[in-house]
């Protein structure tokens, strides 16, 4: 039992941390509604219960997931990049600037729109990337300052130049069919872009655990001097890994365009790049543990939603509980004592072991 | 009063889950020199952390001056009349002697501003009353470590400690410098005071201690009076056999010139000349020691023979190749290895696996890894032959490195760059903080490499390594060679300390082949 916990330390560690984010929810729920018994429900169970709801999950897991492999990626590196939130805005700018103004058949198109937003993405991670390796520039301030550009930047793209004058709204012009991911559960908007999410999440596993290139960027995120002294080219691990993040978290924004609205209607910044960050934190930067994260905390903000609507708590709650949630996750002295005493337990229980061969 | 200090049945877990201290008792005598003695990871840190309040043990008492007492921090154990001089010494270098005396309980001048005049006069009085002598005005950083270390030894008196611990003093201090240390600490037990030293040379505990203390794997062995002790006996109490502290046998005629240094000087960012004009040849099949004080351009050289910094001038030749410039990788192919001085800087991920850290220089070689896919199936066998030819004790090879031991993990890089089968092997501080046994392994190790024709370039601390290990010796001062020594059979730690120390010199010195 005691080695069982060593072992899944961190894991048990992260569900009960849930667990306690869930328990100071009932209890604010509680103490902020008039008819607690039906908010709760709501919260935990509103968003399984419905066909409709639950794809909303899904749908909503889908950018988180690209974002949490996007950040995992650069955060293996041990490069504190959250530029996937800009690489991810313009990325999709662009994307549908280039999608509205070709004409392709429909495979193709889809493959060249989702190269050249991937591309862009790629050039955003790139510049952090090589400030950071050529001049120590850091990535964290010139990846959050970046944000701003790839914002303003992509709204002037669409507002000024892509936008449908027809439409009421600002959004940009309709993408043609041919550049659209196709939705494949009638009545909800689950599209393919969500199957493109998971196997990014399963490429992200293979590229880090299985290839030289996922090694000698682990390896520089363990420790840089040690990646330098065994001979690694710590410039080329630093910007390879920023230009992979960006890459990744550009596909996501422009499925999202290509599987949902069709068209680009965001004139804020969607936020799917701070829950790449969250994601990326609570499945501690493991791809097919982000898969998991994503659909956890897309699960809160649709019970949020539903909150908000059915029943009389704000939706901000869900905030409350997800702050708490993270923080507890990235305490590293949460529990530690319990941790220590198992530890100590178990050595103990060694040593009793080593004493008696040692007879 | 009879014990000054008591220590009773303390037990002391990490959060690591290393025991560090099993049931530890030992009494301390006023006025006495106290000595502890065991291999390194015996547990004579820990407890002199414990009784210094900076670490709390889950059992046991220790009692002061017949008082159970439990220092929430070490500022408490200090104002009971406690000092502690650490190995690494804790002096802050841009201020001066006399600043770092009074550091925290300034004299002021209306209660603001800091009273200099009074500093310094503060510090001489001190400084004459105990009889050490220093340099009341200079700068921590421009004092040799000899005098540093009296500067934390003054600056514990001053603050009235009556019991002074020292965590293995001479470490770090040439044969001279020891001297000069050893009479201080009679002078002050002559004044009333109680000294607790750490060390692992048993000739200096002879010499000095009244009392010794001798730890094995967490636990006291034994507490007697030195006159009852002799070295051998206490070296087979700390290890629990007779250890072979011997010069290894000679080698055969050494071959040709595997390393080649030709006037290499270095100079670093703020302008100040690391190296100097260094030149030395290393032969395979020979070990080449380099023995200094630390700091005196040893890990600047390191460092450069390795590819991680550039020389200002100079050639550096492997093979007749000139590496200047070369990246670590390019250097590696031409078959260099590098067991780096610091291991958890540049020797290991802590984080990462026993894999993956065996194959940090080798992982994109064909063995390890077919178009960029690694295979990970061959890399643990690969491994587990590793684990088991050099004895590393640990659960497996997916074990995280910083798990391991300090000398367990030193064995790990020690295995990966002897079995990168290189012809030149630089060598840094190879056995730095590992117990014996792992000390004796290693030095085997690196003597069946010799004896098999590789060229080593040993840079150690550790005068008694660099004795026993080297067919020949250069001695490195302030950034230059001051002497070479080609016949090292019949010399002792006190002829290479003049040389260390910058005291005498030979023009003109070099490790150069003289044929």
């Amino acid at each position: 039992m005691e080695k069982f916990i060593l072992k899944y330390f961190t894991l048990i560690r992260t569900l009960i941390a849930i667990l306690v984010g869930m328990i100071i929810s009932v209890v604010l729920i509680y103490l902020i509604s008039e008819m607690p018994a039906y908010s709760i429900k709501q919260f935990f169970l509103g968003p399984l219960l419905s066909k409709g709801r639950f794809a909303n999950v899904i749908e909503n897991a889908s950018p988180m997931i690209f974002c949490g492999v996007a950040i995992a990626i650069a955060f293996q590196a041990k490069q504190f990049n959250v530029g996937a939130e800009g690489a991810l805005f313009l990325s999709a700018a662009v994307g549908t600037a280039f999608a509205v103004s070709t004409n392709m058949p429909t495979v193709l198109h889809i493959i060249m729109v989702l190269v050249v937003a991937g591309a862009t993405g790629a050039i955003w991670g790139f510049i952090p990337g090589i400030l950071k390796a050529k001049w120590g520039a850091s990535e964290l301030v010139a990846s959050l300052m970046m944000n701003y550009i790839a914002y303003f930047g992509g709204l002037y793209l669409i507002n000024s130049h892509f936008r449908d004058k027809d439409a009421g709204f600002l959004v940009s012009l309709r993408l043609p069919e041919t550049a659209w991911l196709p939705q494949f559960v009638p009545g909800t908007r689950l599209h393919l872009g969500i199957l493109l999410a998971v196997i990014f999440a399963f490429l992200g596993y293979y590229f880090l655990y299985r290839t030289t290139l996922g090694y000698e960027i682990r390896t520089t995120g363990n420790n840089q001097k040690f990646a330098k002294f065994g001979g690694m080219n710590i410039i080329k691990v630093v910007v390879l890994a920023q230009v992979l993040s960006g890459m990744i978290a550009g596909i996501g924004g422009m499925t999202e365009v290509m599987g949902i609205h069709r068209r680009f209607n965001w004139q804020m910044t969607p936020g799917y790049g701070w829950d790449g960050v969250i994601v990326a934190i609570i499945g501690r930067n493991h791809p097919l543990l982000i898969i998991f994260a994503a659909l956890f905390l897309s699960y809160l903000r649709v019970g949020g939603q539903i909150l908000n609507l059915m029943a009389d708590v704000p939706s901000e709650l869900v905030l409350v509980i997800q702050s708490i949630i993270i923080i507890l996750i990235t305490a590293e002295a949460f529990l530690s004592t319990w941790k220590n005493k198992i530890t100590i337990k178990e050595a103990e229980k060694v040593e009793v072991a080593n004493e008696s061969i040692a007879q | 009063m009879e014990n000054i200090l008591q220590v009773k049945n303390i037990t002391m877990v990490y959060p690591t889950g290393v025991i560090a201290n099993k049931d530890v008792s030992m009494d301390v005598k006023p006025n006495s020199i106290h000595a502890i003695v065991g291999e390194n990871g015996a547990g004579k840190s820990t407890l002199m952390n414990v009784i210094f309040g900076k670490i709390h043990p889950q059992e046991g008492e220790v009692l002061y001056k017949g008082e159970k007492v439990s220092f929430k921090n070490p500022n408490y154990a200090i104002k009971a009349g406690i000092g502690m001089v650490h190995q690494h010494l804790m002096l802050a270098p841009d201020l001066t002697v006399a600043e770092n005396m009074i550091l925290g309980i300034e004299p002021r001048k209306g209660k603001i501003f800091l009273d200099t005049v009074n500093a310094l006069e503060i510090t001489r009085e001190v400084s004459k009353k105990y009889g050490l002598d220093v340099p009341v005005d200079k700068k921590i950083k421009d004092l040799p470590i000899g005098v540093r270390q009296r500067v934390e030894i003054l600056k514990a008196l001053f603050r009235n400690a009556e019991l002074l611990i020292l965590d293995e003093p001479t470490a770090v201090l040439t044969p001279q410098e020891t001297e000069i240390l050893f009479e201080t600490l009679i002078k002050l037990k002559e004044s009333g005071k109680t000294i607790l030293f750490i060390s692992h040379k048993l000739s200096e505990v002879k010499r000095l201690a009244d009392t010794v203390t001798v730890m094995r794997d967490t636990k006291v062995i034994t507490t007697k009076d030195a006159s009852e002790l002799t070295e051998e006996g206490i070296a087979h109490l700390m290890v629990g056999r007779d250890i072979n502290s011997g010069r290894i046998a000679e080698p055969e005629k050494p071959g040709k010139v595997r390393l080649s240094v030709d006037n290499l000087s270095y100079i670093d960012g703020e302008n100040i000349q690391i190296l100097k004009d260094i030149n030395f040849d290393v032969r395979a099949g020979e070990i080449l020691g380099i023995a200094g004080v630390e700091g005196n351009g040893q890990s600047e050289l390191i460092s450069i023979l390795t590819g991680l910094m550039t020389p200002s001038s100079g050639i550096v030749s492997v093979d007749g190749n000139n590496i200047v410039g070369l990246s670590p990788r390019q250097i590696r192919e031409l078959k260099v290895s590098h067991i780096p001085e610091d291991r958890m800087e540049n020797g290991v991920a802590d984080s990462a696996s026993l894999e993956e850290n065996f194959i940090v220089d080798r992982y994109y070689k064909p063995e390890f890894s077919k178009r960029g896919k690694i295979n990970w199936k061959y890399i643990k066998e690969y491994s587990n032959s590793l684990i088991d030819k050099f004895d590393i004790l640990t659960q497996s090879s997916k074990t995280a490195a910083g798990s391991l031991s300090g000398g367990n993990i030193q064995k790990v890089v020690v295995a990966r760059e002897l079995s990168s089968n290189p012809e030149l092997i630089i060598a840094a501080q190879p056995t730095r903080g590992v117990d014996i046994g792992s000390e004796e392994l290693i030095h085997d190790l690196l003597k069946d490499a010799r004896d098999e024709g590789k060229a080593i370039f040993l840079i150690s601390a550790d005068l008694d390594e660099i004795l026993k290990l080297s067919t020949r010796i250069i001695v490195i001062y302030d950034g230059h060679i001051t002497k070479q020594f080609t016949d090292c059979s019949n010399i002792r730690g006190m002829d290479l300390g003049p040389y260390m120390l910058g005291v005498k010199k030979e023009e003109g010195a070099s490790g150069k082949i003289h044929s």
